[in-house]
């Protein structure tokens, strides 16, 4: 049973920290451009600004499970196969990558507008702007966004266990759900509860450290 | 003289949801090379749309503005950047980056422009000793004071050697003493730099400390402009007066007899002209208002006196005239204000 539950722990966290990266790869750039391209945005563009909108907003009504059954045609284009836990690797970066779009398009907004306007008057270009200024000076907040990501893409895993994800959450599934063996369910859920606080610390302490506002 | 930048019938209209809100009309000026020149004007007035105007953070819908010469509006992105690097600007709130120490925070104008790490260090320094920060260029801005903060800022404005320092309502959020602490390093670059300085405030005492020449602002058009010593000698505009003489309020008491208003320049602050006003005519005079400023190292103010009847005032204004002080009269009804 160890072994069956360390496989599981293995997958989840491969699971997680795949979909983390891909979702972090697009949901960047997703979210400086929402920024950006914003009214009140460095390089406003009203149209572009509110497709992305529309389009991010469309993929995050889908609930997830709904989600997870629609993709899988694509999921077999991209890696050969619609079970294990590779396969959720794209459906959860379906869903992660416009929620951490919004989450990194709220942090940049939090940058203070004075403070573009210096880099501004200095002659800064844009993609100095955003590199410079915009990401560096949110960094202390998108590691709090981060930490809260990454735990609902944790937890969304956990629920690819219901087409055969593989993880945790398909042990849970598999013996707690279908054969009433609540002792491993409960073992899983434990388990995930530790992942979930051990995340949010990481994420929450690197943000608090690397914050100069407060000394 | 060599005009450094110079503002052609500039306009700046906003297009916002409740119509059209005008913020600059026909503004015509001209910076000298090597002044300190001022722009006063209350809030709202359109003084901080002006000096974005200078730097094209905000584009004028008319006129244009010319940078040694050369229009702005011809420039491409591109250019305009270059322009932004030969004009510092500093901000009532400061704006340093948060996350970057204060060393980094100097660097950054010179990274921007493609400085090699060790050279942008080694100005930064140099800098950070100038404005008197060197012990701090590790600390980040949250550890610093107001006045250490617009030093940092002040810095980092100068980094790149820029011909021109914008100074936006720079000392508006300090105490009155590092205030002047601010202004007096403002002067010092002027001075040593050779830097030209444009300074937006609300406040009059800002003029009056460091600026040699100053246009006032109201409802979008410069009301009046000269040199400091002139304006504050004999203000023109309405504003102008109410901007000089501040909150002046009229004395119900006080509404008969001639009132005339005596203008002392920095020569005539040294003689006794209103005693010898009294000796000369005979005359009862009775002082209403007074006040006498430094600027620019020469003492100059205004005097309201009233003094009851025509013939005695007829009198004094010879004198007046006689020994060349400028005066006008001026009416007082309840009301209204003094000037």
């Amino acid at each position: 049973m160890t072994s069956m539950i360390l496989k599981g722990l293995f997958e989840t966290l491969l699971m997680t920290v795949a979909s983390s990266f891909f979702s972090y790869l697009i949901g960047i750039p997703l979210g400086v451009v929402l920024v950006v391209t914003d009214n009140t945005g460095i390089k406003p563009m009203p149209k572009l600004n509110g497709i992305l909108g529309v389009i991010i907003n469309l993929i995050r009504s889908v609930p997830f499970m709904i989600l997870l059954i629609m993709v899988i045609p694509l999921t077999r284009i991209i890696v050969g196969t619609s079970i294990g836990p590779v396969a959720v690797i794209p459906p959860l970066v379906i869903a992660a990558a416009p929620y951490i779009a919004r989450m990194v398009e709220s942090s940049l907004k939090e940058v203070d507008a004075g403070v573009i306007e210096a880099a501004k008057s200095m002659g800064a270009s844009n993609a100095q702007i955003i590199f410079k200024v915009l990401l560096p000076e949110s960094k202390p907040s998108l590691l709090v966004g981060a930490a809260i990501s990454v735990t609902t893409i944790l937890g969304y895993s956990a629920m690819a266990g219901f087409t055969g994800g593989g993880g945790l959450g398909t042990i849970a599934i598999n013996y707690g759900y279908y054969r009433y063996q609540t002792d491993i369910m409960f073992i899983t859920v434990a388990i995930l509860v530790i992942l979930v606080q051990i995340i949010q610390e990481i994420f929450m302490r690197s943000s608090k450290s690397s914050d100069k506002r407060i000394r | 003289m060599d005009s450094i930048v110079s503002l052609k019938s500039m306009g700046k209209v906003f297009h916002t949801k409740n119509g059209d809100v005008k913020a600059l009309d026909d503004i015509n000026l001209d910076i000298n090379r090597g002044e300190i020149f001022g722009i006063i004007g209350l809030s709202g007035a359109g003084k901080s749309t002006l000096v974005r105007c200078i730097n094209y953070l905000e584009v004028p819908t008319e006129g244009d503005v010319y940078f040694e010469g050369k229009p702005l509006k011809q420039m491409g992105e591109q250019g305009i950047r270059n322009i932004r690097r030969n004009m510092g600007m500093i901000f009532q709130q400061f704006n340093l980056l948060s996350q970057r120490n204060i060393l980094n925070n100097v660097c950054f104008p010179l990274e921007i422009s493609g400085v090699p790490r060790a050279a942008a260090v080694k100005r930064a320094k140099e800098l950070l000793k100038l404005v008197g920060l060197s012990d701090r260029e590790k600390a980040y801005p949250a550890q610093l004071s107001g006045g250490q903060k617009q030093r940092v800022a002040i810095a980092r404005a100068i980094a790149t050697n820029p011909k021109l320092l914008l100074c936006d309502e720079a000392t508006s959020a300090l105490d009155p003493k590092t205030t002047k602490q601010i202004l007096d390093l403002i002067k010092d670059i002027n001075k040593n730099m050779g830097i030209t300085v444009i300074v937006i405030t609300h406040e009059m005492k800002v003029i009056e400390s460091i600026c040699d020449r100053v246009a006032i602002i109201e409802n979008s058009r410069i009301a009046e402009m000269g040199r400091v010593e002139d304006i504050f000698a004999n203000p023109q505009s309405d504003i102008g007066r109410k901007l000089i003489l501040g909150d002046v309020l009229p004395n119900k008491e006080i509404v008969s007899g001639v009132k005339l208003r005596i203008e002392f320049d920095g020569r005539s602050s040294f003689e006794p002209v209103l005693s010898n006003m009294i000796l000369s005519c005979g005359i009862p005079v009775n002082i209403l208002y007074a006040q006498t400023k430094d600027i620019g190292g020469s003492a100059v103010g205004h005097m309201i006196v009233q003094i009851s009847g025509e013939e005695e005032a007829l009198k004094a204004k010879r004198y007046l005239d006689s020994i060349g002080v400028v005066y006008h009269e001026v009416e007082l009804t309840e009301g209204k204000e003094l000037i």
